[in-house]
């Protein structure tokens, strides 16, 4: 299980490619790998989005996505999870998180890969501020 | 017979502010020392002096906590909207 919070643009599949090579104990074991990759869109809301801004609460995130992560591994037989997720300063087609998760059948490593990603909505401590126009706007749950 | 004086216990709690809710109070952290019981909801009039905004969040040493809940010294408490973090 791996969760990384970084700063700066990232490659998810080159990600998964590292991460999965990096595991040797994964060999033979998995018979499914499901991925799930969120970018940042030019548009929301009807508006063009110029850039965004993702504020966290570094120990708070970190501790509850360790969290979501072990309660899918609970629930669900699964080998492993990758869980990547930015912060910062943010332009249209960065990838904004990855979860990647390995298992040895398809229908676990797709309902431990939902549910890690519903979950870090709602439970992990970040906040959107897109750049649309001229100004800044948060983002709120129903946007 | 004298007696002592009751012991007041004198708490410093730290207090840290997120995104609109930073922006608003124009600080993202505060320390508050203080004395006798505090919940959430007292370490947030303390420290923002306004009325909490409607959907506010708090959180006690980085867990979800309500405006109810008792602080403890030492203990760190965060104001912020919900979180919208992910993709849609």
């Amino acid at each position: 299980m791996k969760i990384q919070l970084v700063a700066t643009a990232f490659d998810p599949w080159q990600e998964v490619v590292r991460y999965q090579s990096g595991q040797p104990r994964l060999e033979g074991k998995f018979g499914a790998t499901t991925v799930f990759v969120g970018t940042l869109r030019d548009f929301n809301q009807g508006e063009a989005v110029q850039a965004m801004t993702l504020e966290h609460y570094a120990p708070m995130t970190e501790k509850h996505l360790e969290r979501i992560v072990h309660e899918a591994s609970s629930r669900w037989p699964i080998e492993d999870v990758l869980v990547v997720h930015r912060y910062g300063e943010l332009s249209p087609n960065d990838p904004i998180v990855l979860v990647a998760v390995w298992s040895a059948h398809r229908d676990d490593a797709f309902q431990a890969c939902r549910y890690v990603i519903d979950e870090l909505k709602t439970r992990a401590p970040f906040w959107k501020q897109e750049t649309v126009g001229a100004g800044k706007r948060w983002v709120t749950p129903e946007g | 017979m004298i007696h002592a004086p009751a012991r007041v216990k004198y708490m410093s709690i730290t207090v840290r502010f997120f995104a609109s809710i930073r922006m608003k109070l124009g600080k993202s952290q505060d320390t508050i020392d203080c004395k006798g019981i505090m919940t959430v909801a007292d370490v947030w009039e303390r420290s923002a002096k306004i009325s909490p905004p409607a959907h506010l969040l708090a959180a006690v040493n980085q867990e979800y906590a309500g405006l109810g809940q008792a602080v403890h010294d030492g203990d760190e408490v965060a104001f912020f909207p919900p979180v919208t973090g992910g993709q849609e």
